[in-house]
């Protein structure tokens, strides 16, 4: 396995919306300038596939400006470890980099809370995020039916997506009351880039509020799943249910670093920069916020890093209103307590170890359950029941290890070096 | 211009646009259990962007690929663990 080394002034970790408008700012100003992302190309989870084939207006202009400047990507290339401050060790298909830097943006993005219910691990049970990233890469879903269910904006987004593409969407089954979405504002779904005529698209699909699934029924895979609204409870046959509630950030690397977090999120200051100088972060590690706050974190924190602090001073006013709009959004779909009564005992919690929440419920915290049981000691290193135990138990992790995610045996050799 | 890739899963021949990842192309093959779990359930991919590692598979004899993850190549040889 080889060995490489990139040197440069700015180490951006995520080719989302955020990363990509730090890089833009930093790399103009006359920074060198590299972004490092997990996946095969730039664009995160939102604008995947955006590069090649821009739909939306804000991801073309983005990569317009990307293209503009010098900024090196490495792509397929997971950060894993922290050598020394400054130097990142980050594992590809083919060799370990080094990655040495004066500054650091940590926009490693969100993923979907997934909630354990009876039937959630059977194939073809994914995230709704989950099941657009395998639209977006290949899989066909012409005919399919799909049961859309959990909660968030992103449930339209990923229901406009698939409908598109010729899928049946069956119903979009949100958790969160009709009241709540009225209280708040339906329209301020409509609001978000990402979700443009949204009402045009979705014109026939059931859009059940305060409905949500009880259990996914299957051999191999699923074949119905149980819905719940009112008191009612009805069985819907499907193809695939993609059911995500809402987003959770990904602040593993940062906590490795030492970074503080606060509300989930990667705690900040006003220029982005994290409670370790040189280190920022932005976009949705910080918080859920959505495409736009993503945004103008990352320009201020890539101005910030240039020294262009008055310049990223002139965006605290935008960066204001969507935080405030993002506010908004997470209270709107805050997620009920009934749904704490979706997991029985036999009900698997860490996928990874097959760990059952009866299991988990005889422990006091996830330190004494992960001793234990094994929860979140596989693989995932517990980011996928890291979020349900959080809602079910109000437990959080409560130190980050290396190596961040599994690696091979000659990458732990090389960082032990 | 559609550029295509043909690779085997476990063996069946699937044709996939440029681009594709595995997961997508183990689920065009007919595929839906990528591996089993620690207790023998079945299993496919959860998350679709490399953080559940759920759809793991062994792709040209190396083992616990991601697959959501993992771009198709021609004559790639994917074998599940279904």
């Amino acid at each position: 396995m080889g060995e490489s080394r990139h040197v440069c002034d700015l180490l951006v970790v995520g080719a989302g919306p955020a990363g990509l408008a730090a890089a833009y700012h930093a790399a103009q100003s006359g920074l060198r300038v590299t972004v490092v992302d997990d996946n095969p190309a730039a664009g995160g989870q939102i604008w995947r596939g955006e590069q090649s084939k821009s739909t939306s207006s804000e991801a073309q202009k983005w990569f317009e400006r990307i293209r503009s400047v010098d900024i090196q990507f490495i792509t397929g290339a997971r950060v894993f470890q922290q050598l020394a401050p400054g130097t990142l060790l980050a594992e590809t298909r083919q060799d370990v980099c080094e990655l040495n830097y004066a500054s650091l943006v940590l926009a490693t993005g969100a993923r979907e809370r997934f909630l354990p219910f009876p039937g959630w691990t059977l194939p073809n049970v994914m995230g709704a995020g989950g099941l657009q990233a395998l639209v977006k890469t290949g899989l066909p879903i012409e005919g399919k039916r799909i049961v859309i269910a959990g909660s968030g904006a992103l449930l339209l987004a990923v229901a406009a997506y698939l409908r598109g593409r010729g899928a049946e969407v069956l119903l979009i089954a949100e958790q969160a009351s009709t009241a709540r979405l009225a209280r708040f504002g339906l329209g301020l779904i409509g609001k978000t880039a990402q979700t443009f005529n949204l009402k045009r698209q979705l014109l026939g699909v059931q859009y059940l509020t305060s409905c949500w699934p009880l259990s996914a029924q299957g051999e191999d895979k699923i074949e119905t799943v149980t819905l719940f609204r009112g008191g009612k409870r009805w069985e819907v046959s499907c193809d695939y249910l993609a059911c995500g509630f809402h987003l959770v950030p990904n602040t593993e690397l940062a906590e490795l670093l030492g970074c503080a977090v606060e509300n989930g999120g990667v705690r900040v200051n006003e220029f982005q920069e994290t409670t370790i100088p040189h280190v920022y972060s932005a976009g949705e590690s910080t918080g859920i916020g959505g495409l736009e706050l993503s945004l103008v974190e990352g320009e201020i924190a890539g101005l910030a890093v240039a020294g262009k602090h008055e310049e990223a001073r002139r965006l605290f006013p935008e960066r204001a209103k969507q935080r405030k709009f993002a506010d908004l959004l997470n209270r709107t779909f805050a997620l009920r307590e009934e749904l704490k009564q979706l997991v029985q005992p036999e009900t698997i919690v860490c996928r990874c170890e097959d760990v059952t929440f009866d299991r988990l419920r005889a422990h006091s915290s996830w330190r004494a359950a992960k001793l234990q049981t094994r929860c979140g000691m596989g693989p995932c290193q517990g980011r996928i029941c890291g979020g349900a135990v959080e809602f079910l138990f109000g437990w959080r992790a409560e130190s980050v290890r290396p190596p961040v995610l599994p690696v091979r045996v000659e990458s732990l050799v090389r960082s032990a070096e | 211009m559609t550029e295509t890739i043909t690779l085997t899963v476990d063996g069946v021949s699937v044709t996939m646009p440029t681009g594709s990842m595995v997961a997508a192309a183990i689920l065009k093959s007919g595929r839906h259990v990528f591996r089993r779990s620690a207790t023998g359930e079945p299993r496919g991919p959860l998350c679709g962007m490399g953080i559940c590692f759920e759809c793991r598979v062994t792709i040209d004899g190396e083992a616990h690929c991601r697959s959501c993850q993992t771009l198709c190549e021609n004559r790639m040889d994917v074998r599940t663990d279904g």
